[in-house]
This record gives C-alpha cells, sequence and structure tokens, in this order.
C-alpha cells in the first residue's frame, strides 16, 4: 500500500528533524542543523536495507514518489510566499551583499569539486 | 461572488494545488511554444511564483485572503518532508565519494558569505562590531542574520538589512543557477553537494537546482540544509570573537 511508503517518509523526517534539534541542543543553538540533511540519510539508507530485504513492494515506493514529484509545485508555492519587496527595500547594501556573496560562492564551485575527485584520480595512478 | 469566496476561503490549501497547477500548465505551455524549450518550464514557473510574491507583503501573495492556502502549501513542512522524498533518487555511493568536498565547502562558504557582508558593510560606512557581524551573518542565509544579530544585541533596523540581504541571496541564486551552471560545471552530483554547502541558502538552492537539472536537487539539498546551522553556530560565536580581537586595537587608538 501506498501509505506505508508515505508512513516510512514520515518516520525518516521525524527522526531527522529530531537528531538535528538534538545536535543543535548539543551546541547550544535553538533550532535544528541539518535536520532534513539527517532525515535524506535515513531515508536512503532505510531503503537500501528494506530493498535487500525485499520488503519494498513497488506501490510501497509509489507512495515515497509521489511526494518526490511533488517538491516543483511545492517550490513553486513558496517562491511566491517569499518576502521580496523586503529584499529591495533593504537597500543597497542587501542587495550588493547578496549579490556578492552568491557570485563569488558560485564561482568556487569547479575549484572545490576538485577535493574528492583528486583523491580519486590519484587512486587510479596508485 | 461570495459564495466563491467562502468556497475558496473553507478550502484554500485545496485551492493552492489548483493555482500552482495552473502555473506549471502554463509555464510549460510557454516553454515549448514561446521559447522553444530553451527556457525549463520549471524556471518560468519559479519566475512567475516570485513575480506574483510582489503582490503581497512580507508573506508573498498569501498575504491575500484569497491564497493563504499557498503559504501552507509552499510553507516549511510540506517543503522540507518533499525534498527528503527527492532523497529515493539520490545515489548513496556519490554522496560518500563528495563527503569531504561537502563538509569544506560549508565552511569555506559561510566564511566566505560573512567576509563579503563584512567588506560591504565597512565600505559603506559601518564601523560598530555587532553592526558588521549581523550583515556578515546576513550574507549567510536570512535566519542565521537575524539569529546573530538577536544574539549578540544588533540594532533592529541592521537586523532587518540583514533579512533582507539573505533574501536577496536567495532569489539571487533561484534565478541565478540555471544561467550560470555550465560555465561553474554544475551538472553532476558531486559538484551539487559542493553547490549546496557554497550557497547554503536551502529554498535558493533547491529551486536553482530544480531549474537546472532535477536529478542534482537532492545533492544540493542535503548540504546546503546543515548550512543554517552552521552559520547560526560560527556567526555570533567565534567570527564575533575574531572580528572584535581585530578591531580592538583601532577602539583603543
Amino acid at each position: 500500500m501506498r501509505i506505508y511508503g508515505v508512513a516510512l517518509l514520515a518516520a525518516c523526517f521525524l527522526m531527522g528533524k529530531l537528531l538535528g534539534l538534538l545536535l543543535g541542543q548539543l551546541i547550544n543553538i535553538k533550532g535544528d542543523i541539518g535536520g532534513v540533511g539527517f532525515a535524506m540519510l535515513l531515508l536512503m539508507i532505510s531503503s537500501i536495507y528494506l530493498r535487500k530485504k525485499k520488503w519494498l513492494a513497488i506501490e510501497t515506493e509509489k507512495g515515497v514518489w509521489f511526494w518526490s514529484s511533488m517538491y516543483i509545485p511545492i517550490i513553486v508555492a513558496m517562491t511566491s510566499t517569499l518576502n521580496v519587496r523586503a529584499a529591495l527595500s533593504g537597500g543597497f547594501l542587501a542587495v550588493i551583499v547578496g549579490i556578492g556573496a552568491t557570485l563569488v560562492c558560485m564561482l568556487l564551485v569547479p575549484l572545490l569539486s576538485k577535493i574528492g575527485r583528486q583523491d580519486k584520480l590519484d587512486s587510479h595512478k596508485k | 461572488m461570495e459564495i466563491i469566496n467562502t468556497i475558496i476561503g473553507k478550502n484554500g490549501f485545496v485551492f493552492a494545488f489548483l493555482c500552482v497547477g495552473v502555473i506549471m500548465l502554463i509555464s510549460f505551455w510557454v516553454s515549448k511554444h514561446v521559447t522553444n524549450n530553451k527556457i525549463p518550464g520549471v524556471a518560468i514557473s519559479i519566475i512567475i511564483g516570485l513575480s506574483l510574491a510582489f503582490l503581497g507583503d512580507e508573506k508573498g501573495i498569501s498575504n491575500i485572503t484569497l491564497f493563504t492556502g499557498l503559504a501552507l502549501l509552499g510553507g516549511p513542512m510540506l517543503r522540507d518532508f518533499a525534498v527528503v522524498a527527492t532523497a529515493m533518487s539520490a545515489d548513496f555511493s556519490k554522496i560518500k565519494q563528495a563527503g569531504l568536498a561537502g563538509l569544506v565547502s560549508l565552511l569555506i562558504g559561510v566564511f566566505i558569505s560573512f567576509s563579503i557582508g563584512i567588506l560591504v558593510g565597512l565600505s559603506l560606512g559601518y564601523t560598530n562590531i555587532e553592526s558588521l557581524t549581523t550583515i556578515g551573518a546576513g550574507a549567510c542565509t536570512y535566519i542565521v542574520g537575524p539569529v546573530t544579530g538577536t544574539a549578540i544585541g544588533a540594532s533592529s533596523e541592521v537586523i532587518a538589512i540583514s533579512v533582507a540581504t539573505g533574501v536577496v541571496k536567495t532569489i539571487c541564486t533561484t534565478i541565478g543557477t540555471p544561467l550560470i551552471a555550465k560555465k561553474i560545471k554544475l551538472d553532476n552530483p558531486h559538484s551539487a553537494i559542493v553547490y549546496g554547502g557554497l550557497i547554503g541558502t536551502t529554498s535558493g538552492v533547491v529551486a536553482g537546482l530544480a531549474a537546472t537539472d532535477e536529478e542534482l536537487v537532492p545533492y544540493g539539498a542535503l548540504t546546503s540544509t546543515f548550512y543554517t546551522g552552521m552559520g547560526c553556530l560560527l556567526c555570533p560565536s567565534l567570527f564575533y570573537v575574531i572580528l572584535r580581537f581585530l578591531a580592538s586595537p583601532h577602539i583603543s587608538n
């Protein structure tokens, strides 16, 4: 049944949020740190495990796929509720810093992408 | 007219599905027939979303009673739920391989954004350490800014600027990602993980990657969700202390 998939997703989601909150408390920050990231890892690991055990029926997977396919519409809904006016009314400073920080970080992508890859090339040489 | 208002008022969430469905339909039609598939439908729908946000106020179009349901559909709960679901299509071995690169990019991303905030703040005449720290934190994400500002006691005006900075970053990422993707070789899971760590604004990263290549979304989302926490950890503590230390000779003069 599809609800099994949705329930699996919900379980991973809540567990991830819990881990994120606990991590936050551990270092004295209100709010969760990487809760979504933990939840994603949990979902990946549990689906790999369940597939191996052959407990993951196609119908169950479809429950997760539905929500996976819903995120673009959800993102569109989210962008329509952003505080776009504040972004412009924050003035010159906000616009310069916002664009500057984004651009510089974007341009660093090719450089930092080499990190894991370099190791791979080295191991090939060995 | 009143009947319609009552129906939608009571079923705002369902109406939101209809609204987004219509936006998607229009976007993909325009993408295919007007731009000849050159601009992806997802990118057009996100731009429509952003322009609709202008109609409202601080909560975008959901400030208008008819469209309050969009705030629920696009709110953090369903957004995170759907983003987690995308992990189903992610390749675990690729994440393991890019783990170190992801961590390094998180640290560098927070540091660079913070520094740019400080530098621009200084050049525009801000000298107060608390204000500078808050502006630097706002350059991380629109959550790090107010969290840091409140923690170290910055003025509410500066906190407002830091939120605005973060929102500019989100919008800039959303629109800029598909435009710059080819130039920065953002076309594989490995660089998407790095990208998420460097930019950090989850909503911007997810929307930008969706408009570029849907398959990259889970990888970018994975690292970017750690970014705000990392920023909230570093900005009001380590970075603030370092900045005060750097400024102390000037203050004693």
